[in-house]
């Protein structure tokens, strides 16, 4: 196959391009400059955008011979990505840019270049694996639990997955990845993990976010509508918040108080006890389904954040439209445009945005 | 087997320019030391001088060799703008064409954020020659505070020569020194520094078929220019650092064999660059050719084309990946292609000049490099086009 390896010049893609070389394939690497005015070298751990790192990646591409590019994707991510998590912040909603980047970069803008110029398939340094099901290639779960990526994967839909690649599925441990650029002399072998989100090298997402979007004082209400306090902006706040909420007065059963709601078209938050946190049903918009919708009755496990454990659930409905799942005996910490990812076991069934939640008390 | 297409960027060493720089590499001397050998290395730089200047019609006391065109075009801008300096006149303009190469540009553009300079960049027309009446009001605004001109001998994107007889002219009425990066003309067509009556004149050895890092400004004697590196006083105190003497043998070689070939290349050149024109429009309906369209407006060797609802770095990859090796013509940034301030001067939107491509041949080139071109272009801009269309849909999920 022609397989296009995007490379990030971390640690990761580099071994995934590697792997797809020793494969077979006809790999060509390209980088993706992702931001318009790139810093010209890493900061500490953070970060996969920077000059450096363009050079890092195309010196492991020349250390495994194959061509190497960079495709300047700078005003697509900053549309796709960065305006788009700053809009959703401002709306109230909480979304993972890791998750929007794979939705709409990776897996849309340069899987549909790399197939119209005549690749294959894309092969990236995500840890995941794509097995042969009897309806066609499936999405799990990498073998090292740890690593684990297929909750941000989950998005891409099942068209991009027939032609994407995932080296690095089958790793036992990133000390394995690590080991294996060393051997293959690839510069990158000790390179520090990127965390958290590129675009904000600082890793101060909240501060990033604050510079970008308005904030207004309002009212802390509780679940009566009775005023208990005042914050300076709700678009700040997130559901199971309990830090800074600054409440004079204690509530009257004396336990400590959470954002429950937040209403940014009111601009209120709501809190209350914790108990009220605890959601039991949920319904996401937009699905996208790796295979047909599972049934109705359906007996899985969802999970809402990257590094959030599975729960069991219970399908009440799932088609084109929405998604709505039973979790007894219940999660906390739901918040609207958060994904949900459905798995049958290691395999990933479907994702779809959060956009209601049903609480236990209610 | 591999179509270079690329010799605007660098052309390949000519075999007299090689023999000459292996020869003087294995021998020792520093050409400012006053024994035997540095003699013997002093008598070979110059010597290289007196050919450079023969070459170009200057004499070889105008020749100040450099690491090559960026640092002769820092020098120059730079230099002259200080040297223009004193505790009596502030001549704090600078004016410079539109189209300029980033080395003249951006160093006109350090000295206005650093050294209070101000610019009046020169507008082109759509060929890319700039507006001689534009340019003569310029002047004739306040002449006097005017510290230098740099207007580029012929343009490396889409390969326009610019009227320097007529940029001299003007300025001479006024007393304001001219610089004239002559970097891509050398060896593609005639230039006399003499006859030009430029003050100032930026060449390069990679472009004419001589070594990397070395170049030269040729400047007229008697001017006042501030030196931009300090140190052992080499070059008339205007250039310190120990003279490369090999490099700059090899680029003396270069330069007299390159001018010397020149009536008999520049016509063969030409002809190829006209068959490639004819064949790329008539597979690629479409297809735009930038620069001027009359042969003795234009260097005889570039070929630029924008290729509608492509992407340059598309066609850049699809055309590499079939042996056909080109460029987009403009400046990168970390491997991006960056977009053409060139094209944009020439009044090209930035979404159209994104579809650039430039093909430049050279000494080397031949009918077999303009029929891979003609083989590889036309299924290679289809496909780009394709992916230009994916690249602006929204993807598999939407």
């Amino acid at each position: 196959m022609r397989v296009l390896a995007a490379m990030s010049g971390g640690v990761d893609s580099s071994v995934a391009a590697a792997r797809t070389v020793e494969a077979g394939h006809e790999v060509v690497g390209v980088h993706l400059a992702l931001s318009s005015a790139p810093g010209q070298a890493r900061n500490g751990a953070r970060g996969c955008c920077t000059i450096e790192d363009a050079r890092d990646a195309r010196r492991v591409a020349d250390v495994l011979d194959i061509p190497f590019y960079v495709w300047d994707m700078a005003d697509r991510f900053r549309q796709d990505v960065m305006d788009d998590f700053v809009a959703e912040y401002a709306a109230g909603r909480t979304t993972n840019p890791c998750v929007r980047c794979n939705e709409r970069i990776k897996f849309a803008a340069l899987l549909d270049k790399a197939l119209a110029l005549g690749f294959d398939a894309v092969a990236t340094g995500h840890y995941a694996r794509i097995v042969d099901g009897p309806s066609g290639p499936e999405l799990h779960r990498s073998l090292d639990p740890a690593k684990d990526q297929s909750y941000v994967l989950a998005v891409m839909g099942r068209e991009a997955l027939g032609h994407a690649l995932f080296p690095l599925g089958d790793s036992a441990s990133k000390a394995d990845v690590r080991r294996e650029a060393q051997a293959l002399g690839l510069g990158v072998s000790a390179k520090p993990d990127s965390h958290d989100i590129c675009f904000i090298p600082d890793g101060d997402t909240r501060a990033w976010l604050d510079a970008r979007v308005e904030r207004r004082p309002g009212a802390i209400v509780d679940a009566t509508g009775t005023v208990v306090g005042e914050h300076d902006g709700a678009v700040g706040y997130t559901i199971g918040q309990r830090k800074g909420l600054r409440l004079g007065r204690p509530a009257p059963d004396g336990k400590p108080r959470y954002v429950l709601d937040v209403s940014v078209v009111d601009n209120t938050v709501t809190v209350g006890p914790s108990d009220a946190l605890r959601v039991t049903a949920m319904d996401g918009a937009t699905p996208v389904w790796l295979d047909t919708p599972p049934a109705q009755g359906a007996e899985l496990s969802v999970q809402v954040r990257a590094h959030g454990e599975p729960v069991p659930c219970k399908v009440i409905r799932a088609d084109d439209d929405l998604v709505s799942v039973d979790v007894t005996p219940g999660l906390t910490g739901i918040a609207p445009g958060q994904t949900l990812v459905l798995y049958d076991g290691a395999r990933v069934v479907g994702s779809a945005t959060i956009s209601g939640a049903r609480r236990a008390a209610a | 087997m591999t179509a270079y297409l690329d010799h605007a960027a660098t052309t390949p060493m000519l075999p007299a320019s090689v023999e000459t720089l292996t020869c003087h590499l294995h021998r020792t001397a520093n050409a400012s030391s006053l024994h035997t050998s540095g003699r013997r290395a002093r008598r070979v730089v110059e010597e290289s001088r007196e050919q450079v200047a023969a070459a170009l019609g200057a004499g070889p006391n105008d020749v100040v060799f450099t690491s090559g065109g960026t640092e002769a075009d820092n020098l120059a801008v730079k230099g002259l703008f200080w040297g223009r300096q004193d505790d009596a006149t502030r001549r704090h303009r600078i004016v410079a064409s539109a189209v300029e190469h980033h080395a003249v540009s951006d160093s006109v553009e350090w000295l206005v954020q650093h050294e209070g300079a101000e610019v009046e960049w020169v507008p082109v027309d759509g060929a890319g020659r700039i507006d001689l009446d534009a340019y003569r009001d310029i002047l004739d605004r306040d002449p006097d505070s005017i510290a230098l001109v740099s207007v580029m001998w012929a343009n490396n994107e889409v390969g326009t020569l610019q009227p320097i007889d007529e940029v001299v002219a003007a300025a001479k009425q006024h007393g304001i020194p001219v610089h004239s990066d002559a970097v891509q003309a050398v060896g593609s067509v005639p230039v006399d520094f003499g006859d030009s009556g430029v003050d100032a004149m930026t060449i390069t050895g990679h472009k004419l078929g001589g070594p990397y890092g070395a170049g030269a400004l040729l400047l007229r004697r008697g001017l006042d220019l501030a030196p931009v590196l300090h140190g052992g006083g080499q070059e008339r105190g205007v250039r310190s650092g120990t003279l490369d003497t090999p490099a700059i043998a090899a680029f003396a070689v270069a330069v007299d064999t390159a001018v010397a070939a020149r009536p008999s290349q520049a016509p063969r050149i030409a002809s190829l660059r006209e068959e490639l024109v004819a064949g790329v429009q008539a597979r690629v309906p479409g297809a735009v050719v930038s620069g001027d369209p009359d042969p003795a407006g234009r260097l005889p060797g570039i070929a630029h084309f924008t290729f509608t609802d492509c992407e340059g770095d598309s066609l850049l990859y699809l055309l590499d990946a079939r042996g056909v090796e080109c460029s987009t013509g403009s400046a990168c940034q970390a491997g991006v292609p960056q977009p053409s301030h060139v094209l944009r001067a020439m009044g090209m939107d930035d979404t159209q000049s994104r579809g650039a491509l430039r093909f430049s041949l050279g000494h080397t080139s031949t009918k077999t490099d303009v029929d891979a071109v003609l083989e590889a272009i036309g299924p290679a801009v289809e496909r780009a086009r394709n992916a230009g269309l994916a690249s602006r849909a929204h993807g598999f999920v939407a």
